[in-house]
């Protein structure tokens, strides 16, 4: 009796928590196309603050093109910068070794606001302010202490033996990395770009400071801007239909890539 | 052989190298020397103004607002999360029916960016198309103005932190929950402990690392809050819920001085440092 009454208490408080958890997100979902006076869908179900988001500004295309320019090249940055140096973290021993990577864990340290002041202004010196690339270099930045830390662990992780056998048959550090390390650590691989992609594809402020023209803006600065459009009336369809398109992708690969998530975690527990 | 490996590990590790010295080591420095130049967003570099950035943020009207709106800010935030995040992560440690579900549900708001999360929330609590007001009403009450008043919009904001962080926290204390051996929690039945007492005595001293971690990570994501404010509330109603780095951010491009935004940099990024030597300090004593 007492554990049935247990159980049922259980599933209500689950239950109910979970409802308000996914409330915001259905909701999201449903405003975006359903009708109403406030937005550009006034009649029926339908697509129509989409289609305001495709004419809005640059347009939702353009905007979609930067956002995946700039995330794909941070993860480029990132999964070259932390595979050759959690490479040689892991299997070398050099000058200055234990320096760089402690420097490389001090990133974390130093909060982002006061990193992009000073970066602000040498982006202008390099040619890189109000580029993607540029962007894409400092999102890099941020990315680096959790890359590097997770690639150097994978490698630590593979069994020496493989190597040095394949060190016998005459293969150089570089054969390696490249023939036998890198099939070795690819879940450390997934988890490291999954992340770098999630970190740039949503990232705000550093594209709020870095860059300034409408037309190489990306979609969560876009979006924001959006609700300041048309002499202070919001469009808060357009602004849900943005919502829905930023938040897809995330969504769809938290769907296929679970397991790497956890593991993300879990090395950020170790970590602490 | 061994000379060539010594080389060859520097020349794998010289990207980072390089990459850290110009991107991260350089703007450190160059922080410092802004915070003591007069240094305007256009006109650049204009020769050093020491003590003048420092000795203006205590002058700034905005700066002990905003210092006690994000101390003020991070405490609800932390008490909360860390509280309910628990909860959640104890809900699903048990392998029952449904808990799949529920942790999924309970995760899938961390997948979202945070400005998609407050964009969301911008228009959830909108009296234009928010579902919050038809519901209320629904019941026979008054509307409520969410982002109106300063209480209103420090508490939206808090709602929507929580929604959005709970389930990321769930998962690091239920990796920490997981790590507790069954047996100790055997022995504690047998010597005659109770549920809440094995809780007390047991799960929350045995759970203490990932507190220890979260805490950290909320502590801090709560200090440096900017999107979800300048998003939500742009710091409004009346500048009540303007947090520092939205400060820094108001210093050096609505009000064009880099200068005073480093200076603003300089001291949050000390403030920082000291506060987490004094967290691992207190967490590695009690451990």
């Amino acid at each position: 009796m007492s554990t049935r009454l247990w159980s049922t208490s259980y599933y209500v408080l689950a239950g109910g928590l979970a409802v308000l958890f996914l409330f915001p997100l259905v909701w999201t979902g449903y405003a975006s196309v359903a009708p109403h006076g406030a937005t550009n869908q006034q009649d029926g179900f339908g697509f129509g603050n989409y289609a305001s988001l495709l004419d809005y500004d640059a347009g939702l295309l353009r905007y979609l093109w930067n956002s995946t320019y700039v995330s794909v090249l941070t993860v480029a940055l990132t999964l070259a910068l932390s595979i050759a140096g959690g490479y040689a973290f892991a299997r070398f021993t050099f000058r200055g070794k234990d320096t760089l990577f402690l420097l490389t864990l001090a990133i974390l340290m130093v909060p982002y606001s006061t990193l992009l002041i000073p970066l602000y202004s040498m982006l202008g010196d390099l040619g890189l302010r109000n580029t993607l690339a540029g962007l894409a270099l400092v999102l890099t930045l941020y990315q680096l202490p959790f890359a590097v830390f997770m690639m150097r662990i994978s490698f630590e992780a593979v069994p020496k033996e493989i190597e040095e056998s394949a060190m016998c048959d005459g293969a150089g550090t570089f054969g390696v990395l490249t023939r036998i390390m890198l099939f070795a650590v690819w879940p450390g691989l997934i988890t490291v770009g999954l992340f770098s992609f999630l970190a740039a594809w949503n990232d705000f402020i550093a594209p709020l400071i870095l860059i300034s023209s409408a037309d190489k803006a990306v979609l969560p600065v876009a979006i924001a801007n959006l609700r300041q459009q048309s002499m202070g009336a919001v469009d808060f369809g357009a602004t849900q239909a943005g919502v829905v398109v930023m938040a897809l992708p995330c969504l769809v690969l938290f769907a296929l890539l679970q397991r790497h998530y956890v593991r993300g975690f879990m090395s950020g527990a170790i970590k602490g | 052989m061994r000379h060539s490996r010594k080389l060859a590990g520097a020349l794998y590790a010289a990207p980072v190298a390089v990459f850290v010295l110009v991107f991260f080591v350089a703007p450190l420095l160059l922080v410092g020397r802004m915070s003591a130049s007069d240094w305007p967003l256009l006109a650049g570099d204009r020769g050093i103004n020491l003590p003048a950035n420092y000795e203006g943020i205590a002058d700034n009207p905005l700066f002990w607002p905003a210092v006690g709106f994000t101390l003020k800010y991070t405490g609800i935030v932390v008490v909360l999360l860390i509280g309910l995040s628990l909860l959640l992560a104890l809900i699903v440690a048990d392998r029952r029916k449904g808990t799949g579900f529920f942790r999924s549900a309970y995760f899938l708001p961390t997948t979202l960016g945070l400005a998609s999360a407050s964009l969301l929330f911008f228009g959830f609590y909108s009296p234009a198309i928010g579902p919050l007001d038809p519901m209320l009403e629904a019941l026979g009450l008054e509307p409520v103005s969410w982002l109106g008043t300063p209480t209103a919009a420090l508490w939206s904001t808090v709602v929507l932190i929580v929604w959005k962080f709970a389930g990321f926290f769930m998962i690091i204390l239920l990796v920490g929950l997981q790590s507790i051996p069954p047996d100790v929690y055997e022995a504690a039945r047998l010597d005659g402990a109770g549920r809440m007492q094995s809780f007390w005595h047991v799960t929350v001293p045995l759970l203490r690392p990932a507190l220890g971690l979260v805490l950290i990570l909320s502590v801090t994501g709560s200090l440096l809050a900017f999107d979800q404010f300048f998003i939500l509330t742009k710091g409004g109603p009346d500048n009540s819920t303007v947090t520092v780095v939205q400060l820094i951010y108001r210093e050096a491009f609505q009000r064009f001085d880099l200068g005073a935004a480093a200076a603003i940099s300089v001291v949050v990024l000390a403030a920082l440092l000291v506060l987490n030597i004094v967290q691992f300090r207190a967490l590695r004593k009690d451990a």
